[in-house]
């Protein structure tokens, strides 16, 4: 042992031991780099959809010689060009909101059932079929709405409107009761049901348990606390899963190309024969459409992307509006 | 405005599993009856028998009678709701709806028996309860602000006002203190010693020194062993559980040898 013990003066800045330095971590690089680029690819998809529609629809603006919004005809390949999208937002949004009316009541209904009054077992089984009819291909709903709802539905829509044929929407003059807009509403609200339905069970089960003892210790009955607890709790998701099954209502395809006998007319007797949507109206014109005639349907696709844009940001907001009231617990 | 409550053989199941046995207990109107006892022993379950609130977790029973001023309110032809508007309830987390401003969360409670009342009315029913549980200074100049954006022991608070708005003949906190910071759970010992004389009031705690201060009565529960349905050790004045009590069981949690 030597008597003049060395300490070092400085410790020699070790990678290891030290505080000071930046280590650079593989893994975080990686995947931030990874995620960024997720995002913007997310960006960058939405803007070159977008691009594509405006880019490929300017030819046949340039030579439509019709107003394209208040027109109802679609002609692009005729010369001189004539069409419009009247018809089309007319049917695309009628159906939508018919699918609307009768899925978002029945949906939330569902999901209410399954995640607050059914027994375990019932509530499992409910869920899962509910999840299934989600899965079922839009084809299927499509033949299924043909073949079986339309020969089915004369008796409803004659009954509609012989007792409140009064309102136009359910008078029919013709007789005639396939092939209509409503049916085509029912098959897309049997369509987004289970989409509306999950959604909002899922949200309904995210109510904290506190929340709903502390409605029902108040002396709320069942009803009552799931206005008082669970519906305020749960409306945003509400309204997120509504408007994730509109966007699939106004975009279905095959389904309601099926259904509907393709007519580019407005007509406000739902029951009757014709109506025509954007997706549909797309799907059934495109192999036969001349240059003209595919920058037409790629017009009516913008439109169906912007209608579909507005939906979800007048969705948000209406979401964000009492985002105040979210905070706390 | 104020009732007494007697439990005799109660015993609570939840399924096949017998969570709690053979309680027999009576709680004096106008006065604070503490609950104490190890975690699991089931003073919770029984609280929560006394409001009915446990038949709210599927397959929860009871057997045995509870008594509200001689009423069975188990029989047959009680309504549960109608116990529970009778019977108030703080919870262990402070649960105002996050949705709700302050003013409505104090009134939530009366917006559900369907009368009508006038603003004024409401206005009157809002400044008392908030009064009544000693936040009205703090909040009187935000009432329409979200009842979440308030602090922890202010939002408990918010609780106790909306239970006492509608204006109970019992009130129920199962640990209103146990989220809660010193300060906070000061201000609600203090409430709750001028709640009493308008209240019967039953508080589970953990805190035996909290048990202690605020309790006229005091009920012990223990736990013979794991697995076992948990009993009522002993119910006496608080004063003789802390200084001379009849069982070797509570002495020894007390005295902090177990639990």
């Amino acid at each position: 042992m030597s008597s003049t013990r060395e300490l070092p003066a400085t410790p020699a800045p070790t990678a290891s031991s030290g505080i000071k330095g930046k280590s650079v971590r593989r893994g975080d690089t990686v995947f931030r780099g990874l995620s960024r680029i997720a995002g913007i690819a997310i960006l960058l998809t939405m803007s070159l959809i977008a691009l594509f529609l405006v880019w490929r629809s300017i030819p046949s603006f340039t030579v439509n010689t019709a107003n394209f919004f208040t027109t109802s005809e679609w002609f692009p390949d005729q010369t001189p060009p004539v069409f419009g999208i009247a018809a089309l937002a007319f049917g695309t949004l009628m159906t939508s909101i018919i699918a609307m009316i009768l899925a978002v009541p029945v949906g939330i209904g569902v999901a209410l059932f399954i995640s607050h009054y059914a027994h375990r077992r019932m509530s499992a089984i409910l869920a899962f079929s509910t999840d299934l009819l989600a899965a079922v291909p839009s084809i299927i709903f499509g033949m299924w709405g043909l073949e079986f709802l339309t020969p089915h539905m004369q008796g409803l829509g004659q009954w509609l409107n012989d007792y409140l044929g009064f309102i136009p929407i359910f008078r029919n003059d013709l007789g005639q009761y396939s092939k209509s807009i409503f049916i085509a509403g029912v098959v897309l609200a049997i369509m987004i049901l289970p989409t509306i339905s999950a959604l909002s069970r899922e949200v309904f089960t995210q109510v904290p348990r506190g929340n709903i003892e502390a409605s029902l210790a108040l002396g709320a009955t069942r009803w009552e606390m799931v206005r008082q607890a669970i519906f305020p709790f749960a409306k945003p998701g509400m309204i997120s899963a509504a408007m994730l099954g509109l966007g699939r209502a106004l975009g279905e395809t095959i389904a309601v190309a099926l259904i509907l006998s393709a007519s580019n007319s407005i007509n406000w007797h739902f029951t009757e024969p014709g109506g025509n949507t954007f997706a549909a109206n797309i799907a059934l014109r495109w192999n036969e459409a001349g240059s003209t005639g595919l920058s037409a349907l790629i017009a009516s696709g913008l439109v169906l992307f912007i209608i579909t844009l507005v939906v979800n940001v007048v969705a948000r907001g209406i979401i964000s509006r009492h985002a105040e009231f979210r905070g706390g617990n | 405005m104020a009732k007494r409550i007697d439990v005799a053989d109660l015993d609570i199941y939840y399924g096949s599993f017998k969570a709690v046995e053979n309680v027999t207990l009576a709680v004096e109107p106008r006065s604070v009856t503490a609950f104490i006892g190890p975690s699991g022993c089931g003073k919770s379950s029984v609280l929560r028998t006394l409001n009915r609130l446990h038949e709210v977790i599927p397959g929860a029973y009871i057997t045995g009678k509870v008594l509200l001023d001689g009423e069975d309110i188990y029989s047959a032809d009680v309504d549960p709701v109608n116990v529970r508007r009778t019977i108030g309830m703080v919870f262990q987390r402070p649960n105002p709806f996050p949705t709700m401003t302050i003013r409505e969360n104090v009134t939530a409670g009366l917006t559900l028996d369907g009368a009508r009342r006038s603003k004024a009315e409401l206005e009157q029913v809002v400044e008392k309860s908030l009064r009544g549980a000693n936040l009205w200074d703090e909040v009187k100049d935000r009432l329409d602000r979200p009842g979440a954006g308030l602090s922890g022991g202010q939002q408990q608070r918010l609780c106790i006002a909306r239970a006492i708005a509608v204006e109970p003949q019992v009130l129920l906190m199962d640990e209103p203190c146990s989220a809660l910071d010193p300060i906070s759970t000061l201000a609600i010992e203090d409430l709750i010693e001028q709640l009493k004389l308008n209240f019967t009031i039953v508080i589970v705690t953990h805190n035996m020194q909290q048990a202690a201060r605020v309790s006229e009565t005091t009920a012990f529960f223990n736990l013979p062993a794991i697995g076992q349905p948990g009993r009522l050790v002993e119910i006496a004045p608080t004063e003789q559980i802390f200084s001379n009590p009849g069982e070797q069981a509570t002495e020894d949690y007390i005295s902090g040898r177990f639990g």
